[in-house]
């Protein structure tokens, strides 16, 4: 067979028209991508049972235009609030959001925290690279906490949010993260979290090789896969690590797996109250 | 027992009240927004009414979250509205013009207060007349409504339900703190008699690979989500099929002329206005609330052998400039009456072309409509 005759198993997810990426070389963008593709093909589901939102920034891209499903690519940190719109007419689709760490914790960060809140059934996909890569490597509410980026020529005076814990306190009901070094894990866990009646989130901890790796001096894309392999602590390892040997260290697993009454669901419920069919 | 969406029968209404059940009639089923004075009502009678019939209201964490949500729906099949006030259409603008680059059909009501910033609540100013036309950046067209009284409210709910879906795009109804609040009678038809349009939709088992969905200055079939149409929706410049480009100059210049052409091209279907022109050689122009001061001083006027006409904008947005032009052939003086320190008096100025005088009419920016009495003593020194 030569290599022409090749057809990558997930291509029939891709759009036709879509014939190349945004992304550069070394993005880890690409294995959140087909991570999502793979999950919904283990899952059996089709591209039509869903509908994909995304924000502005590199990871908005991932679905937009590639993924051959409905897709709003919406205005910058707002992804989230046009899914609650579609969750609510659509309530039978899985509405996934993909979206950077910029996109849905600085402008976009309401809009998390209330999704979350409300428990309303959809998941939201975030690549977390720590830096805004589209507009070329200004800090983030993400960065580390010292590293130089072109805002802080100085080093970053502030410190950074921890995603997961932030959604945790916000209420949601599922919670997981993982790297790019760890693709089958993350597809395990985007099966549950498609599935999840429920506000799911999952973190990606992704590298930017042009710019958060040569701008902080983290690396090129090995260099920071790298950095993941040896930095990441599973959720059971990190419980018997003391707080000082945690620091600079990625706890990786699934945090929250729990259930409560789902938004659309429970106004569902009041509906058929309201109109007297229940 | 179902309820029914369309109240028909003879009603005691508040403007806002009037507005949310419009938007029921004409076939709205879902609704989000966030508190503000003095547009709240219409959200409280929509979270109360809207399950009933069927919809969801969502009460949001900001007001860029509900237009946001609005749009969603949209694209989920429904038809959907927010309504806000000053501040709250401020803070929505950027997804105002997603909206619009998105050809997605809304409508977004503005109970205008008294500003700028957030100037007071509850006084009744027209003041952001301007701001749903040039409010979000880049070049567009806007379909904007402006009633008068509270059955227009209703009426006019309707017909910015109608306009947004034939045209795929959002539209404006700016009522105001006065009309928001005030309460008269508003008859509501029997259902058959409420006149509704509904979205071309996109072709069952068609994708948008295969036919454009956007772009049309004759407006594309809507390929809305949840149908198999795959469709792609981006505000970034795009083709007809949906297809973001960003890297080609012409693309851009397609896709701003077809959006505004697509407005322009059928204004006629659009533009109202309604005058009493007869025998007047002064006419009061003037839409919203005011125009109530406009018609009863043209009324006490007349009787006192003032030579007066009235001209109301029903819509404001697109302007009606061939209107008021063709009013500036007819008549020696056009007054320009309206709750601000002059707004559209200069696009009303500039369709005159000095064919006729056009003056404004200074109101005290207190929240008050004209006293008939200042109108009369305005058109008096005019016609010395």
């Amino acid at each position: 067979m030569s290599i022409t005759a090749f057809e990558h198993p997930l291509a029939k997810y891709i759009r036709p028209s879509a014939k190349t990426t945004a992304n550069c070389p070394g993005c880890g963008n690409g294995i959140l991508a087909q991570a999502i593709l793979q999950a919904i093909d283990e899952l059996g589901l089709t591209m039509d049972a869903c509908v994909f939102v995304s924000g502005i920034g590199c990871s908005a891209w991932i679905p937009s235009p590639s993924y051959f499903a409905d897709v709003l690519h919406t205005t910058h940190g707002r992804p989230i609030a046009f899914a609650t719109g579609i969750k609510a007419a659509l309530p039978d689709k899985h509405v996934i959001v993909v979206s950077g760490d910029g996109d849905l914790t600085a402008i976009g960060g309401n809009h998390l925290i209330h999704a979350a809140r409300r428990n309303i059934a959809m998941t939201v996909f975030c690549v977390n690279n720590g830096i805004y890569g589209m507009t070329g490597g200004q800090v983030a509410p993400t960065t580390p906490i010292g590293l130089t980026t072109v805002t802080t020529p100085f080093g970053n005076a502030e410190n950074p949010f921890d995603i997961c814990e932030l959604v945790k306190g916000a209420g949601a009901t599922f919670i997981a993260r993982w790297t790019t070094y760890h693709p089958r894990q993350i597809v395990k866990t985007a099966k549950k979290a498609i599935q999840k009646k429920g506000f799911s989130f999952v973190e990606v901890v992704s590298q930017c090789p042009v710019e958060f790796g040569r701008k902080t001096g983290m690396g090129n894309t090995v260099q920071m896969m790298e950095h993941y392999k040896q930095n990441s602590v599973t959720i059971a390892r990190a419980a018997s690590m003391k707080p000082e040997e945690l620091t600079g260290k990625i706890v990786v697993g699934e945090f929250v797996d729990i259930e409560k009454p789902e938004l659309i669901e429970t106004l569902g419920r009041m509906r058929a109250k309201a109109m007297g069919t229940n | 027992m179902t309820k029914s969406a369309v109240l028909t029968g003879r009603h005691f209404m508040m403007g806002n009240i009037a507005t949310a059940e419009g938007a029921l009639a004409a076939g709205c089923r879902f609704a989000a927004g966030y508190p503000i004075t003095p547009a709240t009502e219409v959200a409280e009678r929509l979270a109360e009414r809207l399950p009933e019939v069927g919809g969801t209201f969502l009460q949001m964490e900001d007001e860029i979250a509900s237009i946001a949500a609005v749009i969603g729906a949209a694209w989920g099949g429904k038809k959907a509205l927010t309504a806000t006030s000053g501040p709250g259409i401020s803070l929505m603008l950027e997804n105002i013009g997603f909206a619009l680059g998105t050809e997605t059909p809304c409508v977004i009501v503005n109970v205008m207060r008294g500003g700028p910033t957030t100037g007071i609540p509850s006084v009744e100013l027209q003041g952001d007349v301007i701001q749903p036309r040039r409010g979000s950046h880049g070049d567009y067209q806007i379909i904007a409504l402006a009633p008068s009284s509270v059955q227009e409210c209703f009426d006019f709910t309707v017909d910015a339900f109608n306009f947004a879906e034939r045209f795929r795009t959002p539209v404006f109804v700016l009522t105001d703190a006065f009309l928001g609040h005030m309460r008269e009678e508003v008859l509501v038809p029997e259902p058959e008699a409420i006149r509704l349009t509904d979205r071309n939709l996109f072709p069952r088992g068609v994708d948008t690979e295969a036919l454009p969905g956007f772009l049309d200055t004759d407006v594309a079939p809507m390929p809305v989500f949840g149908n198999g149409h795959k469709a792609h929706v981006t505000s970034s410049c795009h083709d007809a099929y949906g297809r973001r480009n960003v890297v080609d100059a012409s693309a851009l210049d397609v896709f701003i002329r077809k959006l505004n052409d697509k407005i322009e091209k059928h204004r006629d279907e659009i533009v109202r206005v309604t005058s009493d022109i007869e025998g007047a050689e002064i006419v009061l122009l003037s839409y919203g609330s005011i125009f109530r001061c406009a018609r009863a001083a043209v009324e006490v006027g007349k009787s006192e052998g003032l030579p007066l006409g009235w001209f109301k904008l029903e819509t404001l947005w697109p302007f009606a400039d061939q209107e008021i032009a063709a009013l500036a052939e007819r008549v020696k003086r056009i007054i320009v009456l309206e709750n601000n320190l002059g707004q559209m008096f200069h696009y009303v100025q500039a369709a005159a072309a000095g064919k006729a005088q056009v003056s404004f009419l200074p109101p005290r920016v207190l929240g008050e409509l004209h006293e008939i009495e200042d109108i009369l003593k305005a058109v008096r020194e005019v016609r010395q």
